[in-house]
């Protein structure tokens, strides 16, 4: 197979913006972000409580979310498929084979691995702090936004961490999703597709792009991260 | 911190903005279909044409003909067009489809690498092609995914007499997969399978794969399209449904199915009925 | 800071402090009033540390109690801050540790800033407002703490060691900075094992070994005239154990 042809022709249709491509590229990036905002919304506070409360059965709660992050994303899928269907209990809110349908795949998939590392980092935190923070007068749960701000830095990793899984995965959007041409079908099924149509010059090249896409995203925030550590200290 | 506050409300309504969008309701429908259907190319040159015409929008699960079936038994799909007759009859039988109409056919090849090592290149006998590989114990890739496809391997492996279950692991490799993947397979393999012609023409990672059997009248290939019971399940689009089964035993949508070709090939060929049960 | 009832006396009664098997403290009992600068002493291990959380409420005793006498008694828990050996200062400016340290005494935006402004002139900290309080000098850091101190306008602030980590130059700073909380009416509470500075601040010594109050004392008393044999070795700069 003509291969560092086709390379070329996967770079010749970014370059000249075919609509097909970034419709593709388009849906990708909004179903990473909502996923990696709703994710985020959810279990940064969710990590933070976590690090600071105390209760029976803490340390087995912390065991289920650390096992939840290697959750395995076709399983993940095939869950929230049969939560969706219409002949399932949500079936009624017709989100199966839509993007909605797919951010919640992929939330489920991300929030624990958000919460686990943000439990980790908060509690480190609140080992240096609480002792002052009591002084000053705050309660626990007054302390965690107060937490996640100061650790932002670190958060900063965890979130990358977060992208990173949500623009690799494939295997829930595409049970979820359903890969249709326009609607649902995103960088990771595209390349799905195309190899299993033995494109798979197209598919490589779509990849490296994905690739380079995550890479540009990584060293932006990196960059960004240490200008302002420098700043804050 | 309010700063903080605004930027987040900010990222709120863009992600709030990326869904609704995503989810405003231009008219469309969900036909579940199979994955030679679309790999072939065919979906992208003929629902353009509808949609022009209608405003109705397509949007094509590609499934393999088992797992289509099962998408309209759970009401997730709106038609279902698939093409392996028997189940077909028993979806209806089961009352899972309101009306089932015939659309075109093609036909099943086989596949197989250019060395042909079980000697049967040139036969148009598709049983006895199959004894042959058994005999030889040549490599033969099966989807195995029940699609309409792999039923139609297995029917012809029932015919020969031959148990692949046992053979299952050895010359006989169930991948478990789509016509690309088992095709990518096979090509890697050096593998005889079993595959549509409209895959076959799209496809691009042939290596040393060519045709060796074709022309047998078993390997003749039907189609057919089912609108989904909305008794069974309220939220199938009837109208809309129908309107896309209208149009494709229509003589305009006939005749768009025989306008699509392949490098001057045509692959899929009409012919819907006048009435169908 | 006067014009507002006292919280004070403060009577630590019979109090003890255990952790699993071990006692740390071992029935301790003693007041604090108004106006003199106390200082807790004794050999490292002694239990300073403890005493001062345990005053400060942020440990529970094991038995015994801690209770504010003063008529504004009710309100206690907010009158009294602290200040600890290493500084722990936000990752924001030298400001916003104060304005944080105010928001959560509940005040608003605007009292918030006009209150730290003032703090921050107060202890010669103005310059270096929208600084990161994190790449602040040592020093600065502990100035910075006890900036934030003063801007709760406490009745009593407890210091535990305050310049165990710190140069000459910074502690005198520190030193200083002690004396204008007293000046302003602050009742003083501090932990050190450093005996010239205790004879520099205290007003009256409480000396602790192993647990125990051993004395309580005005300082000349104190310094001059220990009464038991393990104070005369501490002031004559012995080791204890």
């Amino acid at each position: 197979m003509d291969d560092q042809n086709a390379f070329a022709a996967a770079f010749a249709l970014m370059l000249r913006l075919d609509p097909a491509f970034v419709g593709i590229v388009g849906l990708s990036v909004r179903l990473v972000l909502s996923s990696v905002f709703i994710s985020a919304a959810i279990g940064l506070p969710l990590g933070a409580a976590l690090a600071l409360a105390r209760f029976p059965g803490r340390d087995a709660t912390i065991v289920v979310f650390n096992t939840l992050m290697g959750f395995p994303p076709v399983v993940a899928g095939l869950i929230v498929y049969l939560l969706l269907s219409h002949s399932g209990p949500f079936g009624f809110l017709d989100l199966l084979f839509t993007l909605p349908g797919m951010i919640i795949a992929q939330t489920v998939l991300i929030t624990p691995i958000i919460a686990s590392l943000t439990r980790q980092v908060v509690e480190d935190l609140w080992a240096e702090y609480a002792e002052q923070l009591r002084s000053l007068g705050s309660s626990a749960l007054r302390a965690i936004p107060t937490l996640l701000w100061d650790s932002r830095f670190s958060l900063i990793t965890t979130l990358l961490a977060g992208f990173g899984r949500a623009s690799a995965e494939v295997g829930a959007v595409l049970i979820v999703g359903g890969n249709i041409e326009h609607v649902t079908r995103t960088m990771t099924t595209a390349i799905a597709l195309e190899t299993s149509k033995g494109d798979l010059a197209l598919a490589l090249g779509l990849g490296i792009i994905l690739i380079g896409l995550t890479l540009l995203l990584n060293a932006g925030a990196f960059v960004v991260g240490r200008l302002a550590q420098r700043v804050a200290g | 911190m309010t700063s903080m506050l605004r930027r987040l409300v900010a990222a709120a309504v863009v992600v709030a903005g990326a869904v609704a969008s995503a989810s405003a309701a231009d008219k469309f429908i969900t036909v579940a279909s199979t994955t030679s259907t679309e790999q072939s190319g065919l979906f992208g040159f003929l629902l353009p044409k509808f949609t022009q015409k209608t405003g109705i929008d397509v949007h094509i699960i590609a499934q393999g003909t088992g797992q289509a079936l099962k998408t309209g038994e759970r009401g997730d799909a709106d038609v279902v067009f698939v093409h392996d007759t028997a189940s077909e009859l028993k979806f209806m039988k089961a009352g899972f489809g309101v009306n089932r109409h015939e659309v075109m056919y093609n036909d099943f090849i086989l596949i197989g690498p250019k060395s042909d090592p079980a000697g049967i290149k040139g036969t148009h006998d598709i049983v006895a092609a199959f004894k042959t590989i058994s005999a030889k114990q040549a490599p033969f890739a099966s989807r195995g995914d029940d699609s309409g496809t792999n039923k139609a391997e297995l029917r012809f492996w029932k015919d020969a007499g031959i148990d692949v279950k046992k053979a299952s692991g050895t010359w006989y490799r169930n991948t478990g997969s789509g016509m690309g993947p088992t095709l990518n397979t096979a090509a890697a393999m050096n593998a005889y399978t079993l595959s549509d012609r409209g895959t076959w023409l799209n496809f691009k990672n042939r290596r040393d794969l060519v045709i060796v059997v074709e022309g047998d009248k078993k390997l003749f290939n039907q189609y057919g399209v089912m609108l989904v019971n909305p008794e069974k399940h309220p939220n199938v689009k009837k109208a809309e449904g129908q309107a896309f089964i209208d149009w494709l035993i229509s003589p305009e949508g006939q005749k768009v199915i025989a306008d699509y070709k392949i490098n001057g090939e045509q692959l899929f060929f009409p012919n819907a009925k006048k009435s169908g049960s | 800071m006067h014009a507002e009832l006292s919280i004070l006396p403060l009577a630590v009664e019979n109090v003890s402090f255990a952790v699993r098997d071990t006692t740390l403290i071992d029935g301790i009992s003693f007041a604090l009033g108004q106006g003199k600068r106390t200082v807790i002493m004794g050999p490292n291990g002694a239990g300073k540390s403890l005493t001062l959380r345990l005053c400060h409420g942020l440990i529970a005793p094991s038995a015994g109690r801690v209770l504010w006498q003063g008529p504004a008694a009710a309100g206690a828990k907010r009158r009294h801050a602290m200040v600890f050996q290493r500084p722990v200062l936000l990752r924001r400016s030298a400001r916003a540790n104060i304005a944080h340290a105010l928001s959560l005494a509940g005040l608003g935006h605007g009292e918030r800033r006009a209150r730290a402004r003032l703090a921050l002139e107060r202890f010669g900290l103005a310059a270096l407002a929208e600084r990161s309080a994190r790449v602040l000098s040592g020093g600065e850091q502990q100035r910075l703490a006890m900036a934030r101190a003063w801007a709760l306008a406490p009745q009593v602030l407890f210091l535990d060691e305050p310049t165990a980590s710190l140069d000459p130059g910074a502690t005198r700073t520190i030193e200083e900075t002690i004396g204008l909380f007293h000046a302003d009416g602050v009742k003083i509470v501090m932990t050190t094992h450093d005996l010239g500075q205790a004879r520099r601040i205290a007003d009256e010594v409480i000396f602790l070994h192993r647990g125990r109050v051993l004395e309580h004392a005005p300082a000349a008393e104190f310094f001059e005239q220990p009464r038991t044999a393990e104070a005369r070795a501490f002031v004559r700069g012995e080791l204890l154990w």
